[in-house]
């Protein structure tokens, strides 16, 4: 039998899930993770899962895997040290920036000013020059190029980056430097920005390559090293890693382009999210996920997920597709305080992390956290985790006391408050991906998971007007599971900029093949065969003019038959949803994309036992939770003994090894045939 | 007559009670929306200036018209008072005419569209966005002549108008006023972006008004407001003194050859109350760096100082206003008689916020940063290329910022919220022109223990023949430090000929033709320092000077001494004995006195000191 093994890293655990293709069971497994070097961790995890299953890992035929390694790489600044080749007269590209000034007026004042990603030290300039037509106005020069390579291999560069003015139209002046550092620096990885990004603007290309530059040392080495481990421990298959735009890559490309890895993390969870809506039936999802410091949502329709072209880490916008998830400062661990001069109720976005954590946890906490007040509330019945851990109740009514003192209200209405604010957060954050882009946050379903989604996804759901509100089989673990179903992706971008009338459908299809067979040739190489693939292009459109261009996905097909004249249509549409306007402007075509995809997983889910549609074989006790100001009777449930049908009306607790599910008074969950549970408003 | 608000349902909001989570919900909420606006603008408007460098400003208000959420506070109180019509549901105002409405937009380019957004019948709040317009017509291409002396010759003017009479769009008023311009297209482009902005908004306020009542909605923005007051009062009464201080800085000249014009600002507490005296500021200027300052606006940019080191998360609003008096003398650079040229006004804008800075920090020193607030310097380039094309282009260019009590301010960085420079590439594909330089002009940043930020200098090497235009302030008076810190490099522009010849050119001109293979050096100012310079590390001195972010020679204003590039330890501590002062190190430096830097201007930055301007009505401004 054949099987898939999903493991997502995160900062305080390690999850797997572990799918046997066939029959659609599954095994799910957490582990403490280990930050000094995560394979140790994940190694633990294998062991423990193939226990589980009986199995051995020689059984495992593809190990699929989400890190945050690249993004921590860039954010704890632990990346490769970068040195920069760029235009005469462009020294300081990284050091400048786009010169923007985050927080406001007078926010520079309290704005700290950033180190750029490749050190002003080791970047150096070198003449020659194209036009903005990729036209040579200026002659590079090899004496110069080997006298200024020479000079950052003296700094001790780990990596070389090339980014030159307009190279994105012509490559030749960065290729001629390649080789010469090829020449003077042998052992130095070279990245050539119109390879990495061939996409105008200078600043933003210059940071993606040299974003990839810097990570891939760390990336390569993290890979290599868990790759042997797994060798080592009998497992021969393949091992893929998460892209951040949700599509799976071998680690072999990820070596090359790991860039494509800086949200690799958040994407695990919605692409689990769209196995489970596909198990469900439910096509249109907005996920919420919520951790210990932050949620992250995102917006799929019609069993898509909405993707961008930049990648946000940090205070940097890199240029490399992603899911389109939004990040907000709001989750289990954020502290809630009350500031002396305007004695409102702040929540977050500082958070008491893993350490020293919420109070409840007895981890060294003090200050009061969302964790805390779902406590207090008894939404986080005393044990976590299968009970091996209590948490401290006593210490987070102490806590969050202090707000409901600052504030002269009661313990329990401040701890509501606490739960109200995070959620109106994360639902400020679903607002910007459903209602700001135009779609109807009614027409989606909202799904909650990571350890505290589960629990806020009710209430969300209310706020949104979302239905059902989804608790997903393994909410915890959900990461894991989409890195276990989803499927192989790649991509490759061109800068175009021509106005419609300037071009027609041939030149624009002849590019686009071009670049499908450059994509389809990467995944043939990594050994996907040609039968399997999928093609799908991409053109992003604007009004002549505009900053905000719209990605139009469009299959190969469809732009034969309905022309550039059917991509225009189309545009219009779609701006007339997000903006409620069209113009009379002429539309210019931006970039130009073309994407190949492996074949789709056709996993089957495991069946629930059926039901008689009462849960009470799976009724661990009576409880009282804070509903409506006051105390309500509910009940605890036991989520591994539910059977599908089983109806259980709110007030009421669901528990299960790493994750609660609140299911609220006035809501009835049922559970489906897969074990999802789903929440309604009582009719 | 002020304007008349028709409802069909007139009546008052009944006030509820409030508490602190339907309060943080609500206050998140606009500030969501305003996040939006600025989003849907940016995402939709047309001209660089808005869509690549965000000059737009979004404003939510309540039914009143005082301000919620937004930047440079309320001018809605102005055109009430102002406007001779009806508000009626459906309605949607547009304006640009700076003496319709007090001031509250300060030129004719930036373009107003405000929204009177109603729900059953009542008048619940107002929404307005303003964008700056690339191009409004006028006597020159970007439609802000620094030679104007009057505000006829600063293109079209837009009084109130209702573009949405109820409902009914007004195209041929629209089509009136985009015929003024040469850039018609993007300003049509930006005139949707901002409707779309300020309807977005609206929707934000009327699903607020759903989920949780009119009264309820309308009580929480009373209470918003409230603790704006409550917070600013225990401020005031804190931290601002009964005996006044003041503070005066000055605009280089106006582009005419007469200058500097001096802004003085003095503060003091009477009571809960802070005055805010400009008397002292020069009279107005002939010519079109006059600044129409709104006395809202005034009080807005005193208080986002104030707060914001107390609670950053707190949503801005107009609550705290009786609280501060603003006194500005009436004909003067600050409240010039109509019909005073006001193009220009970029100078004084920015100028104001060194004021401020200098006012506040005299006695908190949590507020006290060096100068670099000077202005935002724009280039104007225009002509017919090649093909018979119409080009434009309307720069913002960016400086450095100041030292500050956290550390060194930032190389080549914009101090005005939300604005980004245009990539290079970009302007190269659009534009006849290659930037054959762009980086930060090295001991631009005044030294100090937190080096000011360099100023930037950028090189355009046009490929056409065309017009330029070049509006610049700091070339005269100096970026000064504080806290024993150096001033920063003052701003110069050189025009320089494809044979190597060149030019040092003014810092305000209208007019110049260039020619194709003309370059044009760019170069702005640089933050001041913080602190003494003589306290920085000697080792990141010389890491700059690797850097080149500082010159060997620039290194010794922070007495340090640097052979083949290291630090020379003992030539350093001899240095640095001999700069060493026995003095107090100064709190200001502003780099010499007015005569001092008249009689060296010409040496130092090759341009003729202004004259001193004279005044012919001299008699008004004392009025």
């Amino acid at each position: 039998m054949a099987y898939r093994l999903g493991v997502d890293v995160g900062g305080t655990f390690t999850d797997l899930l572990l799918l046997e293709e066939e029959s659609g069971s599954f095994w799910r497994h957490k582990t403490p993770s280990t930050p000094a070097d995560s394979s140790v961790g994940i190694l633990n995890g294998v062991t423990a899962i193939c226990e589980k299953a009986g199995i051995t890992p020689a059984d495992i035929e593809t190990f699929l895997h989400g890190t945050t390694v690249a993004t921590n790489a860039v954010l704890e600044g632990k990346g490769a040290r970068v040195g920069l080749i760029v235009t005469r007269g462009y020294r300081q590209i990284m050091q400048i920036a786009r010169s923007f000034v985050p927080g406001g007026l007078a926010g520079w004042i309290i704005w700290p000013k950033p180190e750029p990603l490749a050190a002003l030290l080791d970047t150096f300039e070198i003449q020659g020059r194209l036009d903005a037509r990729g036209n040579e106005i200026e002659a590079i020069d090899d004496a110069d190029i080997r006298a200024q390579l020479e000079k950052l291999k003296a700094q001790g560069v780990e990596a070389l980056t090339v980014s030159l003015m307009n190279a994105y139209l012509n490559g030749a002046h960065e290729k001629r430097v390649a080789e010469l550092a090829a020449e003077i620096m042998p052992d130095i990885p070279v990245s050539l920005s119109h390879e990495v990004l061939p996409e105008m603007q200078e600043y933003e290309r210059t940071l993606t390559t040299v974003a990839n530059a810097a990570v891939r040392p760390v990336v390569g080495r993290y890979v290599r090293n868990l790759r042997s481990k797994l060798r080592e421990s009998g497992m021969a298959g393949r091992l893929s890693l998460l892209r951040s735009d949700g599509g799976l890559m071998s680690s072999e490309m990820s070596e090359q382009h790991p860039v494509s890895l800086l949200m690799s993390g958040p994407a695990g969870g919605v692409t689990g999210a769209l196995w489970v809506g596909k198990n469900a039936g439910i096509k249109n999802i907005l996920t919420l996920d919520v951790g210990g410091t932050s949620t992250d949502v995102a917006l799929i329709e019609n069993l898509e997920a909405r993707r961008v072209r930049t990648t946000e880490v940090g205070h940097l916008a890199v240029r490399a597709s992603a899911l389109d998830v939004k990040t907000v400062g709001a989750g289990g661990g954020s502290i809630a305080y009350v500031p002396e001069l305007t004695k409102a109720l702040r929540v977050g976005p500082q958070s008491a992390g893993a350490v020293p954590g919420p109070v409840a946890y007895g981890k060294g906490g003090t200050l009061p956290t969302v964790t805390d007040a779902n406590v207090v509330l008894g939404y986080l019945p005393e044990a976590l985790l299968g009970g091996t851990f209590k948490l401290d109740r006593e210490g987070s009514i102490a806590a969050v006391q202090t707000i409901a003192d600052a504030l002269g209200i009661g313990l329990y209405e401040a701890a509501r408050g606490i739960i109200d604010i995070v959620n109106e957060n994360m639902f400020g954050a679903l607002r910007m991906i459903s209602v700001q882009q135009g779609y109807d946050p009614r027409d989606f379903a909202l799904m909650g998971f990571g350890g505290a989604g589960p629990l806020h996804v009710n209430a969300v759901a209310r706020l949104m007007g979302s239905w059902p509100a989804v608790s997903p089989v393994s909410p915890g673990v959900l990461c894991a599971l989409g890195d276990a179903t989803t499927r192989t992706r790649t991509e490759t971008a061109r800068s175009f900029s021509k106005r419609f009338v300037e071009t027609n459908e041939a030149e624009v299809i002849a590019i686009l093949e071009e670049m499908r067979a450059q994509v389809e040739k990467q995944l043939t190489d990594d050994g996907i065969p040609a039968s399997e693939i999928t093609a799908q292009f991409e053109i992003d459109v604007r009004y002549e003019g505009q900053a905000f261009e719209v990605p139009l996905s469009i299959d190969p097909e469809t732009l034969r038959r309905d022309g550039l004249a059917g991509v225009e249509a189309r545009f219009d549409e779609e701006h007339h949803r997000l903006f409620t306007f069209n113009m009379e402007s002429p539309h210019e075509l931006v970039n130009l994309r073309a994407v190949a995809m492996g074949a789709t997983l056709d996993l089957p889910a495991a069946d629930l036992p059926v039901g008689d549609g009462d849960p009470a074989q799976a009724k661990i006790r009576d409880h009282q939770i804070w509903l409506d100001g006051d105390f309500r009777p509910g009940a605890i449930y036991d989520r591994a003994k539910l059977e599908q049908g089983d109806v259980i009306p709110g007030p009421a607790i669901v528990i299960e090894m790493d994750s609660t599910t609140l299911i609220e008074g006035g809501c009835v969950a049922t559970v489906d045939r897969v074990g999802n549970i789903l929440i309604n408003p009582a009719a | 007559m002020p304007a008349q608000i028709i409802e069909t349902h007139p009546a008052p909001f009944a006030s509820k009670p409030i508490d602190p989570v339907t309060l943080e919900v609500i206050e998140n909420a606009l500030r969501n929306a305003r996040v939006e606006m600025d989003a849907t603008l940016v995402r939709t408007a047309m001209s660089p200036g808005i869509r690549e460098q965000g000059d737009a400003f979004p404003l939510i208000a309540d039914h009143k018209g005082r301000m919620i959420v937004g930047q440079f506070g309320s001018f809605i109180g102005g055109f009430l008072a102002g406007y001779e019509g009806t508000i009626e549901e459906g309605d949607m105002f547009m304006m640009s005419d700076p003496y319709s409405v007090e001031g509250a937009i300060s030129h004719s380019n930036d373009w107003m569209v405000l929204l009177p957004v109603y729900r059953e019948g009542r008048l619940l709040a107002f929404t307005a966005m303003f964008g700056h317009q690339s191009d409004i017509g006028g006597k020159v291409a970007g439609s802000m002549p620094i030679d104007a002396h009057s505000i006829f010759e600063e293109g079209v003017r837009i009084p109130p108008v209702k573009i949405y009479s109820k409902g009914v769009y007004n195209a041929d008023l629209v089509r009136l006023i985009m015929h003024q311009s040469r850039k018609a297209d993007w300003c049509k482009a930006d005139l949707n972006a901002l409707i779309a902005s300020c309807r977005v908004a609206a929707r934000r306020i009327e699903e607020m008004a759903v989920r949780f009542g009119e009264d309820v909605y309308v009580s929480a923005t009373e209470e918003l407001l409230a603790r704006n007051y409550r917070a600013m009062k225990h401020l005031i009464s804190t931290s601002i003194g009964e005996a006044p201080v003041s503070f005066e800085d000055f605009i280089c000249d106006d582009g005419m050859g007469f200058g500097p014009y001096r802004i003085k600002c003095s503060m003091w507490r009477e009571g809960e109350t802070v005055i805010l005296d400009f008397d002292g500021t020069d009279p107005q200027s002939p010519a079109a760096i006059n600044f129409f300052l709104n006395e809202n606006m005034f009080k807005m940019f005193f208080g986002i100082y104030m707060i914001m080191v107390f609670d950053p998360q707190i949503l801005f609003n107009d609550g705290f206003y009786d609280l501060i008096e603003v006194r500005i003398p009436k004909g003067s650079l600050l409240k010039p008689n109509y019909p005073a040229a006001l193009s220009g006004r970029t100078h004084a804008l920015g100028r104001i916020f060194d004021i401020l800075g200098g006012l506040l920090g005299q006695k908190t020193p949590e507020f006290l940063n060096a100068a670099g607030f000077s202005s935002s310097p724009h280039l104007f380039y225009s002509g017919v290329d090649g093909e018979g094309q119409w080009f434009q282009l309307f720069q913002i260019g960016f400086g450095g910022i100041p030292g500050r009590p956290m550390g060194d301010g930032p190389d080549g960085h914009s101090l005005w919220p939300g604005f980004t420079n245009v990539p290079n590439e970009f302007l190269e594909r659009y534009f006849p022109l290659v930037i054959e330089r762009y980086e930060t002009a090295p001991d631009s940043g005044g030294a100090g223990l937190h080096r000011g930020g360099n100023g930037i200098h950028m090189t355009y090497r046009f490929t056409e023949p065309g017009t330029i235009a070049i509006h610049d302030d700091r070339w005269f008076t100096k970026p000064w430090g504080v806290n024993g810190g150096k001033p920063g490099a003052r701003a110069r522009k050189i025009l320089e000929k494809a044979d190597g010849t060149q030019t040092i050119v003014g810092n305000k001109l209208e007019n110049m033709a260039v020619e194709a293979g003309d370059m044009l050096h760019f170069i702005t100012w640089g933050g001041g320092g913080w602190g003494d310079p003589l306290q920085r590390d000697p080792a990141l001195v010389a890491k700059e000077v690797a850097q080149g972010l500082v010159t060997v020679e620039g290194a010794r204003a922070y007495g340090v001494v640097i052979v083949d590039g290291a630090v020379d330890d003992a030539a350093t501590a001899m240095l640095r004995t001999e700069m060493t002062s026995p003095d107090p190190l100064p709190l200001f430096d502003h780099g010499g006195s007015i005569e001092e830097l008249r009689a060296t201007c010409e040496a130092e930055t090759g341009l003729p000191a202004p004259q001193q301007p004279v005044w012919r009505h001299l008699a008004v401004a004392a009025e």
